[in-house]
């Protein structure tokens, strides 16, 4: 008996959990092609998305240049402890700026951002759900999503390539540094080694891959916090889920466009 | 011009929140909806503009049926339709002005800020608010003024519906005299027609033609309040005399204004 009611309460928790997966792919649909459709309604856009790409772009800078920094840093000083001795000293510009443009720059500024972007849009978005605000905004026969998310996302997508392109060459500057004070590395064999090791496709990569990171920041925390329920719980709750889905998206993202973009290159 | 509600059900997971309600109010009409707190009557409202869908049953609002209605056609009939919402909910990043603009709901006449400045001064007048709030935030304002303001960006674009959800809920019995003159002064000057969902018996038979009283899932009885009054329905009863209990603790709370229990 005890078996059956187990095998019941099981197949019942699948179903609920096939429902609620449905529901929320089916909203995130809709969502989406609110999203495309609002691009019309530009009058309602432009403005609050000019604003917010300053807020985004100028309120992220310090943080964002400062993790790169430290990347920067931390990548010369483990370039020089594991290569010292063993390849010649123009290798560690390759590594330093081939980490910074093909990995560091972008992921950890997406992984920055799902934090800070991400979690400021889900909490606005859900206090202005629990308050009412955005039913308010229906009810004046408005589009929240033109008005609310539409300039959220844009904002994002715009900064953010931005800032990571800061990041790159933050860290580059910040890793060249770091090695010429620790290991004597000469700005020639730095621009030889960074030169050598780079291809076009390597800034392209970067490129691509901050408009994928820009977008998971920004799309999944506006989507969770417009559907936010139940409250002040449920704000902190969609903030939490916002910025783990945004980070653990932002890491699926990088795997996937390496093996797509860097898979398949020559 | 009519709001008419067929056998509207609505449930919550498991929690049943109206079962096969009728509910209507004539054009030019005020409909008090009465009832406890956590009973439905927000549910209901929300139904009548169409944030949310009944599970069953039909909902008209100006001869359409409101759930079956495109975006288009939603929000067209949405800018005929004024919502105050219980805690105002005003936009926390704009100021009163901007609120109140947002709920002019023609786009040229919004995007003519001349008429702009002058509607808002409109209404906030309306709701006597001197022009001087317009430069304030949200959080500058006590809650009394908050629903002030809520009503004015309601009434902005000149609805031919108003629909108040508590309007006096959360506010002293002074303040809540104000917001209720307010409603029916809005009545008698801009001829709309209204429904009021409160849980306050008194502010209720002040403002409304009609009465109706939902308890349990159901319209439990519907007519003057004078008919409300006279009722012998146990539960209808109960909620009146709950009622008065509270206007006597109020009443003797505070010591000015006119008390006025259970009459127009």
């Amino acid at each position: 008996m005890s078996a059956f009611t187990a095998a019941l309460d099981l197949r019942r928790y699948v179903g609920r959990w096939s429902l609620r997966s449905a529901s929320h792919a089916g909203r995130f649909f809709f969502m989406l092609l609110d999203l495309v459709r609002g691009i019309l309604e530009w009058r309602v856009w432009v403005p609050r998305t000019f604003e917010l790409t300053l807020g985004v772009g100028y309120g992220s800078l310090f943080i964002v240049l400062l993790v790169a920094g430290f990347a920067g840093a931390v990548t010369s000083l483990q370039a020089g402890y594991q290569f010292t001795g063993q390849l010649p000293l123009y290798v560690a510009g390759g590594i330093i700026s081939e980490s910074m443009i093909l990995e560091l720059g972008p992921v950890l500024t997406g992984l920055i951002l799902a934090g800070r972007i991400g979690a400021r849009y889900a909490a606005e978005l859900g206090s202005m759900r629990v308050t009412e605000q955005i039913d308010a905004l229906e009810s004046l026969g408005r589009s929240p999503v033109t008005h609310l998310l539409l300039p959220r996302i844009l904002a994002g997508v715009i900064a953010i390539p931005a800032l990571v392109m800061l990041a790159n060459a933050f860290g580059v500057v910040v890793g060249f540094i770091t090695a010429k004070s620790s290991l004597g590395l000469t700005y020639a064999d730095f621009e030889f080694g960074a030169r050598y090791f780079f291809r076009p496709l390597d800034l392209w990569y970067s490129l691509i891959k901050s408009y994928a990171f820009a977008g998971a920041v920004t799309i999944i925390p506006c989507y969770i916090g417009f559907n936010t329920k139940q409250g002040a719980e449920g704000v902190g709750r969609a903030t939490t889920q916002a910025v783990v889905a945004a980070s653990v998206t932002v890491l699926m993202l990088d795997t996937i466009l390496t093996k797509l973009i860097l898979g398949t290159a020559k | 011009m009519s709001i008419e509600l067929k056998h509207v059900s609505k449930r919550f997971v498991d929690n049943v929140v109206l079962d096969g309600v009728d509910f209507f109010v004539a054009e030019g009409e005020t409909v008090a909806l009465l009832g406890p707190s956590g009973v439905g009557k927000s549910v209901l409202l929300k139904h009548i503009i169409g944030l949310i869908k009944p599970d069953s049953g039909e909902v008209w609002v100006d001869g359409q049926q409101v759930p079956l209605l495109g975006r288009k056609a939603l929000a067209l009939l949405r800018s005929r339709i004024g919502y105050v919402f219980q805690n105002g909910a005003l936009f926390d990043s704009m100021d009163v002005f901007e609120n109140i603009r947002l709920g002019i709901t023609d786009e040229e006449k919004y995007a003519d800020k001349d008429y702009c400045i002058q509607r808002v001064k409109e209404c906030l007048r309306l709701v006597n608010l001197n022009e001087e709030v317009g430069r304030k935030f949200p959080s500058e304002l006590s809650g009394g003024m908050r629903k002030r303001v809520g009503i004015s960006r309601a009434i902005a674009g000149k609805p031919v519906y108003l629909l108040y959800d508590e309007p006096t809920s959360g506010l002293d019995p002074v303040n809540a005299d104000v917001i209720d003159s307010l409603i029916e002064r809005l009545q008698q000057e801009i001829g709309v027609t209204s429904v009021v969902v409160t849980h306050d018996v008194r502010g209720a038979f002040r403002v409304a033609d009609r009465i109706a009283l939902l308890s349990k899932a159901k319209i439990r009885a519907v007519g003057t309040a004078e008919e409300i009054i006279a009722s012998r329905d146990p539960v209808v009863q109960q909620f009146l005399e709950r009622d008065l209990e509270m206007a006597v603790i109020q009443a003797n709370e505070v010591p000015t204004g006119e008390r006025r229990i259970g009459g127009r």
